[in-house]
Parts: structure tokens; sequence; C-alpha cells
């Protein structure tokens, strides 16, 4: 979608296969003197599963909060199926976006937090139909319906009346699984979603994982350590450091015959 | 030293009176402190730099000075330019504003003891402002501040005979001037008595409340 045509809501239809959905340039990102991200480049197609790889500190992390606009970009341009996240067009001019953009582009965007980050005070339902309900205007009926579909989905239904708190962290995980795709996103963002659960709760949220990966054509990207997970699921690895994209391709070629030594040296390490 | 039954029966319309200030006071007195303290605490995470100041300096000023000077100010100086109220209103809004400059800090301590993972997840689910506060922070909160607050509405009890001084009287302002007509001391002993019966069970409350809401 070029940028002088005016992308309407209602008639643009990004989810077709293959067209990109999400696109950076050129964006620089500083916590203060530090620069994480450094002009950077890049974009997914639709339906894609990416995954970023890459020493801790190289950025990976803030691309998912850029695109969740949790933090904001310093430099350069961040669009999703077509339409800009960080700003808005006005009269021809591009400035930072208002909240009622940033709220409607960010509907297409779900995220996992590392952390779950499911509401304590909610049961697991309600957990995951407040925000279609209060934000997309479901019924509660409708909510309550695609909420046991997820549930029954991640293997949870029998704990649907259950607080966080009496649940497993795995059980958590799949719990903020079905929380972020009830939301029906075009783009699914998983930030180390495996990395605070103990070892033995890790394989059921990957399973999980996989099983949307295969069965939706949902757009994912994907921070992990879990090099098996990445290597089973992704379209495309993107190897960071340093704030940059210093290799791209599929999981096989990065994985088995990375060009740059600095991949090479990072995969030895963590394999 | 001898024990007269025939004087607490005598103080007993008058103790009525008294308790029927101290309740006003401690009822209306807490709804304000806890309505006004959770709009200072709210105002003091405002953006707007000319909200935060302002409200910022105003509480630090009234919880640092004494309520009694506070109280006086109320009565005796506010009316000169501004509304002119009864003693009992006057105690009222004096201990709630009091108060309320102490309940902001609990909600603050509350609030900003909520992890900013929960902040996320309402924006990664587009959650709007007034939701993300409603469904998600403030029931948050208020399990972390019931515990505190309550404490604040013994303290508010316990500093309740303090608007006597301005006229209004409560049940220790009546037992005073009771004691002081009649020269007994009965009267006194009567309001401490109801003093413990009113506050040692509101502390066995509020430790109930905090059991069921720690989870």
């Amino acid at each position: 979608m070029s940028a002088d045509s005016t992308p309407s809501k209602e008639t643009s239809n990004p989810a077709v296969d293959g067209s990109e959905l999400i696109r950076f340039d050129n964006v620089t990102k500083r916590f203060g003197s530090n620069v994480v991200l450094d002009k950077l480049d890049f974009s997914v197609a639709s339906g894609k599963h990416v995954t970023l790889i890459g020493p801790s500190g190289s950025g990976k992390t803030t691309i998912l909060r850029l695109l969740m606009t949790l933090v904001k970009p310093d430099e350069g341009t961040i669009k999703v199926s077509g339409e800009y996240l960080s700003h808005e067009e006005r009269n021809g001019k591009l400035v930072p976006a208002g909240e009622k953009h940033i709220r409607e582009v960010r509907k297409n965007i779900g995220m996992v937090f590392q952390q779950f980050n499911l509401f304590p005070n909610m049961k697991v339902l309600r957990n995951i139909t407040e925000a279609p309900v209060t934000v997309l205007g479901l019924s509660k009926d409708e909510a309550d319906e695609r909420a046991r579909g997820l549930l029954e989905m991640v293997g949870l239904t029998e704990h649907i009346d259950k607080y966080p708190s009496q649940l497993s962290g795995g059980q958590q995980q799949r719990v903020a699984i079905a929380r972020a795709l009830a939301m029906r996103p075009q783009v699914l963002l998983l930030d180390e979603v495996t990395s605070a659960l103990d070892p033995e709760l890790v394989a059921g949220v990957l399973d999980v994982l996989r099983d949307i990966a295969r069965t939706t054509d949902i757009t994912m990207l994907c921070v992990t350590h879990e090099m098996n997970f990445a290597r089973d699921i992704s379209d495309q690895v993107l190897m960071f450091d340093s704030g940059r994209v210093i290799e791209s391709g599929s999981p096989e070629k990065i994985f088995n015959d990375p060009e740059k030594d600095r991949t090479r040296e990072f995969l030895s390490a963590v394999l | 030293m001898s024990w007269d039954w025939n004087v607490v029966e005598d103080f007993m319309p008058r103790f009525w009176d008294g308790v029927l200030v101290t309740l006003q006071a401690l009822v209306i007195g807490t709804l304000i402190a806890f309505v006004l303290g959770l709009v200072w605490a709210l105002a003091q995470r405002s953006s707007q730099a000319w909200v935060r100041w302002p409200v910022t300096a105003v509480t630090e000023f009234i919880r640092n000075t004494p309520l009694l000077v506070q109280l006086f100010f109320l009565f005796y100086v506010v009316p000169n330019f501004g509304p002119s109220m009864s003693p009992l209103t006057t105690g009222i809004v004096g201990l709630g504003l009091h108060y309320s400059t102490y309940t902001a800090e609990v909600y603050r301590a509350g609030i900003g003891g909520v992890p900013v993972g929960q902040w996320e997840a309402a924006t990664a689910l587009s959650l709007s402002k007034g939701r993300t506060w409603r469904a998600v922070i403030l029931p948050q909160a208020i399990r972390r501040v019931v515990p505190p607050l309550g404490n604040y509405v013994v303290a508010m009890l316990k500093d309740s005979p303090m608007i006597a001084t301005i006229g209004a009287f409560d049940m220790l302002g009546e037992a005073q001037a009771f004691s002081n007509e009649t020269f007994t001391t009965e009267a006194l002993t009567v309001v401490g008595v109801a003093f413990i019966v009113v506050a040692y069970p509101a502390s066995l409350l509020i430790r109930a409340l905090e059991r069921r809401l720690v989870r």
C-alpha cells in the first residue's frame, strides 16, 4: 500500500497472504545514551512466523514493545497493515499519533508477556472477555463463547472459573495466549513467553503455540531462547546484534549454515 | 473516690448527643477523607505539572501542620473571606481534609504497588484509560490500601474530640462539660469506655477485611 493512498479501515484487507503487514523504516530507539535500535529497517509479510534471536540487549524485545506501543520510536516510522502506528497523517504531514489513532491501529496486535500479566482480580473467563466486551463491543454471550473456544484450544476448559493465582505458571501463560487471541489480532507478539516457566511447564505452552502457528493464519513475531521451538515454527529467523539485523533467512539456513561469524558464535553459545 | 450510677444516668442524654456528633464526624469525615484522598492521589499522577505541583504543595502543607491549627483556621479565619460553617460542619470538613492527605499517600503507594506489567497488559488489550483504572488498577490497589485506610479511620476516631475546641461537642466534649458543671468524673470514664467499644471492634473488622482481601 503506497503512502499517498488513504487507507480506509473498512475496505483495506491487509490479511491477504504475502502482503507486507509490518514495516519498520529507519527506526531508532535510545534509552538515555544507549542506542537500542539503530536505524532499523525490516518488514514482515502477512501470515509469516518470524523469530528474533540475538544476545540480550540487542533490541529484540524493544521491537515487540514498539509494536505494542509500550515505547515510542525516537526516529523513523512503523507501519502495521499499511497504517502508521506511531504517527498519523494530518494535512499530508506526518505527526506523532494521538491516543485515539494508536488505540485503533493497536487493535490489530496482541501480545503475550514473559510474566503473563494476567489480571489477578479477575477470573480466567473475565481475563479473556474483558477486552472483547469493552473494546470490541462484543456482547457478553459472544465473548463468553469465544473465550470457551479458546480455553478449549489451550486445554484449560475446566479452569474457567478460577483466579490466575490458582493456576500454575504454564496454565497462566496459556490463559494469556487465549486472552491475546480473543481480540482476533492479525499479529501476535510473543516476548520470551517461556522464560519465566519451570522447565517441565515449557512444553505445554510451546505445544499450544505450535498449534496456533499451524492452524491459523496469524502473523507471529517471537522473541525466544528456545531454539528448537524457533526452528519448528519459524518461516524466517532474524539475527540481531547491537540494534541491527545482521543476518536473516530461513531457520535451516540460520541454524545450519549461518553466514556471519557473530551468528555462529551466538548459536554455539545457546544451543 | 466513689462511683455513682446516678451521675451516669444523668449524663446519658448528653452522652447520646455526643455520640451522635462523634459518629457523624467519623462517618462523614471518613467519606471525605477516602474520596478526596483518591482525588489527590490521581491528581499527583497527572501528566500536567500545573495539576501535580499545587496538589503536592497543598497536601504536604496540610499533612505537616497540626489538625488543631487547621480547625481554628477553618472556624475563625476562613469565614472572614469565605463561607461560614457551623462548628460541626467545620469539624467534619477539617477532619476529612486533614486525613485526606494521609489517605492520598496510602492510595499513592497502593497504586504504585500495582506491577507495571498490569498497565502493559491493559495497553496490549487496548483497554481505555477509564477501563484500565476501574477494572484493572483500582481493584488491585484497593486490596493494598484497605488495611492502612482502616487504621486511619481508627486514628480519626481518636482525633475527633479535637472538634470540641471549636464548639462541636462530641462525646468527650459533652463529658468534660458535664463533669465541670457537676464536679464529677463518671462521665469521662463512660466516654473512655465508649471509645474502646467503638475502636476495638473497628480494628478487628479491619483485620478481618485484610484477611479476606489479601489473595
